[in-house]
């Protein structure tokens, strides 16, 4: 199998080959999990929420919402094309295994000794979704760079995550080609679109073929390893996140709020004091002012959110030209969540930077903003929860600054002294029985 | 109308089927006292035996809540809830879902556990059980209307069908918006916005309603929120070019068809 190639190669270089790319494989997964620790020790930064009840219903999200993709659906085509790259990513990647094993042990196709003709058929089902990948990457990139829809030239994009998405885009559509090129330059075999791609190296000798397979191997390789180690920094990271996050997502419905129990206990001692435990516990914050006032799940969703805005694009209040959009607000915390990790990388614990999440990432007018229709909720693809951090920040705005809206102050005051948020005496409250 | 409050029943002696749950706006605001008065025909007609508690009822403390102030939302809650429990009432129908929501989904960590049913539900049943019945010659009977979700009751609880199936009861054209169900468009008034000045944009989120509305070019709009009714019926009233288009809560609509 591996007969003329071998001859080219003295078997010092061999091993050369093989060292390198072992040692190479070894840093690429060492920095990968050193960046996945970093992230998840990141999101335990948030306070403890226990989101581990009914696990038979949260699989249940994992497969339809994660793994099946549902909320995607919503539009159809979109969703397959989509779908084409996710599967494609996946299963090209198994080929990825036998590539490993290749480089390290120093064979070429191993895995076709023992699958015979079965291997064909799995090259050629990769070459198929790898062209797949291709085309449905040109048509993504031509939806954010040429159509341009307006949630991909929103303002939230600006800089650094629109060049994120279109690196991510441009590093596939090259992954798959050099996938295809290193097939085609193997002349020895024939497979369904590389075969295609092969009268285009006709003219090139054994040698220089097998430089360019060789080069696409590596080249391919490399790229994966480098696209692995990316994906922390990147809005792509959803593609590991998406899971845990569909497991995490809240099971109930979406018009609940979460309870606070300090404050509940605090009216319930007030009311009846003899409930009142002696050793009252001193009171903790309100709301939340900073990402380490948020739940973990808050800042799972903000390294979950893949920045799609399709929160955004069905949020009454951004469509209408309001400063609220879902998606900055996850952009937001995720931004703030970093450099407070940095923070603590750098101090050994959270130094006072002087900055928090309420004011320096999110403005007051955007939590105002605020319709609580659960819109972007019901949209997201990977069951992030924006109007969550949206109700803790106005928490804290309001029990901690008592920072409100003059007519919030007046709701406040009608609802405590006339039992309505109108000003209305309680006692016209029948009086719509009195007309006929 | 006579009503009678739980007060009433509980000196009697009686317990009442169930309790309906005003609202503040069902209590106060004049347009939604028409939706309530409505309401009450219908429970009448269809012989349910129903109370109010009347001048002992309070807000549910929703706004407060969703603006951010936990504290009034729990004594409003603490106070509503002893209140209920001290009547012993086991189911509530209401024709707010923002109360809808609160009570069926907040109240019942806070120890308030009741059947709570929203009224679109509640008369989706009552046209089921054969309770209410239609004239023969039903004035809306092939007239087209537009239902507009409510936030709280479509997403919030995934109410969607009930009532549309109403409307449909009624032999109406249903003419869904561009955005409906779970893609519906909220009319501006949740997270207590309906308490405060909208924030500076380009267009106001009722007006964006209320022009979804007019393209469906339907007779008329059903709404099964007071809030979502009048923001819609300002949306569509505030608009330059003049259209006639009402509208009109799912109870306002059966109440005139009922025999």
């Amino acid at each position: 199998m591996y007969g003329n190639l071998k001859q080219f190669q003295t078997n010092n270089m061999a091993i050369i080959s093989e060292l390198l790319f072992s040692v190479v494989t070894i840093i690429a997964l060492f920095l990968f999990s050193k960046q996945l620790l970093a992230i998840k020790r990141n999101i335990a930064i948030g306070k403890e929420v226990n989101l581990s009840d009914q696990p038979g219903k949260r699989w249940k999200h994992v497969l339809f919402l994660a793994l099946g993709q549902k909320k995607m659906f919503r539009n159809p085509l979109v969703a397959i094309l989509h779908i084409i790259v996710y599967v494609g990513f996946i299963i090209i990647n198994i080929e990825l295994l036998e590539i490993i094993v290749d480089g390290i042990t120093g064979n070429h196709r191993l895995f076709s000794h023992f699958l015979g003709s079965f291997y064909d058929f799995l090259i050629n089902s990769f070459e198929i979704l790898a062209a797949l990948v291709l085309i449905a990457c040109i048509v993504f990139f031509s939806r954010r760079n040429i159509v341009r829809l307006k949630r991909f030239i929103s303002k939230d994009l600006k800089g650094w995550p629109r060049s994120d998405a279109n690196a991510i885009l441009i590093a596939e559509i090259v992954l798959m080609s050099l996938f295809l090129i290193m097939n085609a330059a193997d002349t020895k075999s024939s497979f369904i679109i590389s075969s295609h791609i092969q009268p285009l190296l006709k003219e090139f000798s054994e040698t220089q073929l097998s430089i360019i397979e060789h080069s696409a191997w590596w080249l391919h390789i490399l790229g994966i390893y480098a696209f692995m180690n990316y994906l922390p920094y990147s809005k792509h990271l959803h593609i590991i996140l998406a899971f845990p996050n569909a497991y995490y997502a809240s099971l109930l419905p979406k018009g609940q709020m979460h309870n606070m129990v300090s404050i509940q206990n605090e009216v319930l001692y007030a009311m009846q004091p003899a409930l009142a435990p002696t050793n009252a516990a001193a009171p903790e914050k309100f709301g939340a002012k900073d990402v380490m006032d948020l739940s973990w799940k808050n800042l799972m969703d903000a390294y979950s959110c893949t920045e799609c805005g399709r929160c955004s694009e069905a949020c009454p209040s951004n469509t209408t030209g309001k400063l609220l959009s879902p998606r900055k607000i996850m952009m937001a915390t995720r931004d703030r969540l970093e450099e407070v990790g940095k923070n603590i990388d750098k101090n050994n614990t959270f130094l006072d930077d002087g900055k928090s999440l309420l004011h320096d990432y999110i403005s007051v007018e955007e939590l105002r903003a605020c319709t609580t229709c659960n819109a972007c909720v019901e949209e997201c693809p990977v069951s992030i929860s924006p109007l969550d951090i949206i109700i803790e920040l106005r928490r804290s705005l309001i029990m901690e600054e008592s920072n409100a809206p003059s007519e919030w102050n007046g709701m406040f005051s009608n609802i405590e002294n006339n039992f309505a948020p109108w000003k209305f005496a309680p006692d016209d409250r029948d009086a719509w029985t009195a007309q006929s | 109308m006579k009503v009678n409050t739980m007060a009433e029943f509980m000196a009697r002696g009686e317990q009442p089927e169930v309790l309906f749950w005003v609202g503040c706006a069902g209590s106060f605001d004049q347009r939604a006292q028409k939706i309530t008065r409505a309401f009450a025909t219908i429970l009448d007609k269809a012989g349910v035996s129903y109370a109010i508690l009347g001048k002992e009822e309070a807000c549910t403390g929703d706004p407060a809540r969703r603006a951010g102030n936990e504290f009034m939302f729990q004594m409003m809650a603490y106070q509503n809830i002893q209140i209920l429990n001290g009547y012993g009432i086991k189911k509530i129908v209401t024709t707010c879902p923002h109360c809808f929501n609160t009570l069926k989904n907040e109240y019942p960590v806070l120890g308030g556990v009741y059947d709570v049913i929203h009224h679109t539900t509640f008369l989706q049943e009552l046209i089921e059980q054969g309770k209410i019945k239609f004239t023969d010659s039903n004035e809306w009977k092939g007239k087209s209307i537009s239902y507009h979700d409510s936030c709280y009751l479509g997403r919030a609880n995934e109410i969607y069908e009930a009532p549309r199936k109403v409307l449909e009861s009624l032999d109406m054209e249903l003419r869904e918006m561009k955005r409906c169900k779970s893609k519906g468009l909220c009319c501006g008034a949740g997270g207590a916005q309906m308490f405060k000045e909208e924030e500076k944009g380009e267009k106001r989120i009722n007006a964006e309603r209320a022009d979804e509305a007019i393209e469906t070019k339907a007779d008329f709009v059903a709404s099964a929120c007071p809030f979502c009714n009048t923001m819609l019926s300002d949306g569509i009233k505030n608009r330059e070019e003049q259209v006639n288009m009402e509208v009109l809560d799912i109870a306002e609509i059966i109440a005139k068809a009922i025999a």
